[in-house]
Formats: C-alpha cells, structure tokens, sequence
C-alpha cells in the first residue's frame, strides 16, 4: 500500500535517524496515504465529519427550523438511551465480542426497577440498585461463558438476549406500570427524566448522564491501565495473555460493565418514557450495533474510540429529525443508516490495511 | 553466590502428556553472561524444556533452581516477577498499539498523587521516556515515534521492540525463541547483533533457534536436545555445524557429558 516504509529497508544504517525521516515519509505519503494515516491514529474522526456533515445539510435545506434549540433538545432526547447502551455496546465490542442482550437486559432491569417498587412496596431506590446489581449479574454470566466457558460471545449474548426477554415477560406478566402511578408514589424511577433548560435548550438528566458517561469512559479507556488492557484483549487476546494481561479478568470486567450500563439504560428508560413497559427498547441491540459501527469501532476488536459511538448515535438521530422535519418517508432514514453501516465497515478494512 | 553459580540449573526434569514423554530426565544449565542456543529437531522436546524453565508448563518430576535457589513457577508472569524476560516467536505484542503501550503492556506505570492514585491515570511521559530510551541504547530509535502502532513497524523493528522490552525488564535472564525466523538476511543481522548486545550488558540469554549459521555466530555454548533431554553440550568452537546436525539427528555419537 501507500506505505512502503523506507526506514524498514535501511534498517541497519538507519540507526542515528532524526525527526527528518518523519518528515519525508509524510510528504511522499500523498494525500490519500495521509488521509489513511490520520483515520488510523483518529478513528473517529469519519463519523465527526459525517455528522457536521449532515448537519450542515439539515442546516441548509432547513434553516431554523432545524437549529433551533428544540430540535437539538429533541435530537439529544431521542438519542439518550441509544447513547448510553452504544456505550456497553462499545466496551463489548472493542473487546472483539459483540453484545446482542444489551436491549433486554435494558428492559429487564426497569422491570425489575418497577416491579420491586410497585409489587413488593420496597423502596424505590433500593429497587433501582436491585435493577442494577442484576444488569450487571446478567453481564456477569456472559462474560463468564465468553471468557471461561470460551463459547463466542455471538452465540452467548443471542441466547442471553432471548433467555432475559423471555424472563422480563414471565416476571411481568406482560404488565406495564402507568406513567402516572410511578409519577404519585415512586418519582425517584423517573429521576433520569428530570428536565432543567440552558438558553432556552432544555436537558434532561438522562442526556447529561449519557455525556458524562461517554466521557469517563473515553478518559479510562484512553488513560489508565485497564483501558489499553481492553483494547489489548480485543486486538490479540492470546498476545496480551503472553504479554501479562490478565485476559479473563479484563474480559468479567468488561461484561459486567457493559450489563451495569444497561441496567443504568434501563433507569433512563423509565424517565424517557415515564412508565415501566417490558415491550419498550426492543430494538436498543440493533440500534447500539449501529451507533458502533458507524463511529468506526472495529467489529474485529482493539481500535476505535467510544467517542465515535456518541457521534454515531448523533448522525442517526440527526438524520432521523432532520428528515422527519423535510417530510420524507421514515423508510429513507433506514435506507441512508444502511449506506452508512456499509460505508463505516468498508472505511474501516481499508485503515486497517496501514498495517499491511 | 559466587560467580559460577549457573544462572538456571534444571535436575532431572519430566514432563508427560498421557502416554507421550516430552520431557525425559533431562537437565539443563544457563551460566552468567552466556548465550546458550538449545538446538533440536523438530519434537525433540526443546521448546517442552524451555516452557518448564518459564514456568508456562509445570514438570511432573525434577526440580530448578534459579541461581541456587529452587523455584516453584506456576505462571509466566511468576517467572516474569523474577526477572525473567521471554521473546516469543509471535512476538506478543498488541499491533494496534503504539510502542510505549506495547513495552508496558501489563505493568504500566501510574502517575503519582492524586491523579494516579484515584484517578488511575497513566504516566505516559514516564513511559515513553523510558521507552525511547530503552530502543536509543539499542540503537533503535530508527522508529519515527514512540507512539507509532506496532502495525506501522517492519518485522525486523517489531522484533527489535520485543528485544528491547525484555532487556529493559529482565534482570536475571531473557529467553527468545526463534528470534530471527520470520525475518530477512539484513533484519536477522540487526537482531543478532542486539542479543550481542544485551549479552554485552551481562544479561545471560536462552536461544531456541534452527538456524545452524546464527547459533554458531552467536552462541557461547550449544545445548542439544534429542528424544526428550540433553544430549549433550558443546562449544560451537570445537565443532562444526554439521557435527550438530549428527548429533541433533542421532547420526553421530555425542562427545562425553560436561565437554563444554
């Protein structure tokens, strides 16, 4: 490819190099090459132009309409619970696994959030830890089989998924907890969904939570010992083994905390939508793959940034208003998420050919 | 400990999977400041021996002793946490890593106070001094940035990267094990010239390796392995390569026990 590293071919004179070398390399790099070279170090930097991009267009076509502060309110709005499962659904997938039990173990635990509360009178923020503890005990469980057992965390989160869908309608029993009812006798359930408003914008806790959230996690994943341990396993996990990265605690951490997330998801949900519905975010699974993907994290492990996941969400939800505001037919909005998937994948397998 | 205390001693090591023996009484020896080449056919148990030496299979019987002291290794990393280095022949490394990360992968440094303590954050200053420093004492800082991915290096500087991250943390010995079988004429000749190099800073090195020419360039003393334990050891100085071969293959009766 555009790499055809000279310093490799003088390897032995080459020993008293400086900085020149760089220099030189990057100016016969040729636009595409650097272009190649600045998605490698910067992986989510495709998925930001993309929806400056789109904003822009939206901006055009729309004007006000479309900046307003509450078309950005309800952009982030919208985005809030797909946001914050992107985020498991990142930590799993950088890990080279995927989750598919992300959405029901989402739904689960506001069942369970709701359910304690409601069926047993206990109180809710005690419920609300109960929602977690299980989110994460769930995840627990999958890392366990992924890490332990070895099965492919595919086929482990696909029957996760069914077994705790299944779960949350037989402990149900299908049944949802009005809105109102939550409102008179358990308002902490809804705590995610408390608005404040900045300039006329208003936000609410759960958006404010996915923020803070995306940016914890890009500090840990990027700063500490852990972080560049999950990047690590996803990247060659028997390396890292050799290398002394303990791969099976990595891999426990990083299920159970994508299970804890989703449990957190799960809160947020109830303040999304103000009541308890098990049939609610059936799709999250799908939609969090799709944010994912879309902000360049690699399906194969080990690159990309959380950052891009958060940009990714962002580019379906604008696309999502943004057509809804110039009247089309839902059915464009899939149509263009589809390009977009494809597109990411095929940007990504050519970064990854830097290597080559 | 005086001096000669061997850097490893292994006494009748046995190591058995079902009914095969891979390791069958064997012995083996690693003094101060010597490259040691343990040569062998393919399946005569070298890299078995070498395996019980780091502790990543544990022996049936027999026991090691490291500098006279005997050692009980479960693990890798147990042998690691006592100073000693392994280069593997897939290198393990990270490829999507920058080098920094990949010298420290596994005992990262944190920075102090508040930051590191609480906050566990990463002293990457810290690290990729030491890191440049570590490949400029090798002569390697041909690599144009420490925080360069492991992917963007050619296979000579990925094994390069490997020999410095093991001499920067070995203190009692580094195993490499095929060091320069991926690698071309001139990249090989890099490589060997940096385990000369490490010797020459007095760290004692176990080679496994196939290659006749590389062994007799480098090694102080050959250890040959045939059907499950020494053979033999000899100083390349009194033979010649294709005594090694006979006596790896069993064409050739090996000289006395102790001959170097």
């Amino acid at each position: 490819m555009s790499e055809p590293n000279p310093t490799s071919q003088e390897f032995e004179t080459a020993v008293n190099r400086t900085e020149k070398v760089a220099e030189f390399e990057s100016s016969r790099r040729g636009f595409v090459g650097g272009l190649q070279h600045i998605l490698h170090v910067n992986p989510s930097f495709v998925p930001l132009i993309v929806l400056l991009g789109a904003m822009l267009i939206f901006v055009l076509l729309l004007g006000s309409k479309f900046l307003s502060p509450f078309a950005m309110t309800l952009i982030l709005q919208q985005v809030q619970i797909v946001g914050i499962v992107a985020a498991a659904q990142s930590l799993v997938i950088l890990t080279a696994g995927i989750d598919l039990s992300v959405g029901a173990i989402m739904v689960f635990s506001s069942v369970i959030m709701g359910q304690f509360t409601f069926r047993y009178g206990i109180p809710a923020p005690v419920s609300v830890v109960c929602g977690l503890g299980v989110g994460a005990a769930i995840g627990a469980v999958n890392g366990w089989l992924v890490s332990r057992v070895k099965l492919p965390p595919f086929i482990v989160t696909l029957g996760m998924w069914q077994i705790v869908l299944a779960t949350n309608f037989l402990y149900s029993a299908n049944e949802t907890i009005r809105s109102q009812d939550i409102e008179a006798n358990a308002p902490f359930l809804q705590f995610f969904g408390t608005k404040f408003s900045i300039g006329g914008a208003s936000f609410t806790i759960g958006v404010v939570f996915m923020l803070v959230l995306i940016a914890v996690l890009s500090y840990v994943l990027r700063h500490t010992a852990w972080g560049r341990h999950v990047y690590a396993v996803g990247d060659d996990p028997e390396a890292a083994e050799l290398s002394g990265v303990n791969v099976h605690k990595t891999l426990m951490s990083v299920y159970m905390l994508s299970g804890l997330i989703c449990a957190f998801a799960g809160w947020a949900l109830i303040g999304r939508i103000g009541s308890v519905s098990p049939t609610s975010g059936q799709l999250a699974n799908i939609e969090s793959i799709t944010a994912v993907v879309i902000g360049g994290i690699s399906l194969f492990g080990g690159r990309g940034s959380i950052m891009g996941s958060l940009f990714g969400a962002l580019i379906v939800g604008v696309f999502t208003l943004g057509l809804r505001l110039l009247g089309a037919d839902a059915q464009w909005t899939f149509l263009l998420i589809g390009l977009l998937i494809i597109t990411a994948v095929a940007v990504d397998q050519w970064i990854r050919k830097v290597s080559g | 400990m005086s001096d000669n205390t061997p850097v490893v001693q292994g006494r009748g090591i046995v190591k058995r999977y079902g009914h095969v023996t891979a390791i069958d009484h064997s012995d083996f020896e690693l003094r101060q400041g010597e490259i040691l080449a343990v040569i062998g056919d393919n399946g005569a148990g070298k890299s078995s021996i070498v395996k019980a030496i780091c502790g990543a299979t544990i022996p049936d019987e027999g026991e090691i002793l490291i500098e006279g002291k005997k050692v009980n290794f479960t693990s890798p990393i147990d042998a690691r946490n006592m100073g000693i280095e392994i280069v593997y022949q897939q290198l393990a490394m990270s490829p999507a890593l920058s080098i920094a990360d990949n010298m420290f992968m596994g005992r990262e440094i944190r920075r102090s106070g508040f930051m590191g303590k609480y906050m566990r954050q990463l002293d990457r200053p810290a690290m990729e001094k030491f890191a440049r420093d570590k490949l400029t004492e090798l002569g390697l800082m041909t690599v144009q940035s420490i925080n360069q991915a492991v992917e963007t290096l050619s296979g000579g500087q990925r094994q390069g990267v490997a020999v410095a991250r093991a001499a920067a943390f070995a203190s009692k010995f580094i195993i490499m094990d095929e060091p320069t079988a991926a690698l071309g004429v001139k990249e090989s000749r890099k490589v060997l010239e940096l385990i000369q190099d490490v010797r020459a800073r007095g760290i004692p090195i176990i080679l496994i390796s196939h290659n006749m020419p590389h062994v007799f360039e480098v090694a102080d003393r050959i250890h040959v392995h045939r059907l499950g334990k020494r053979l033999c050891t000899i100083d390349p100085k009194d033979y010649t390569m294709s005594d090694a071969v006979a006596f790896m293959t069993g064409a050739k009766e090996p000289p006395k026990e102790g001959t170097a």
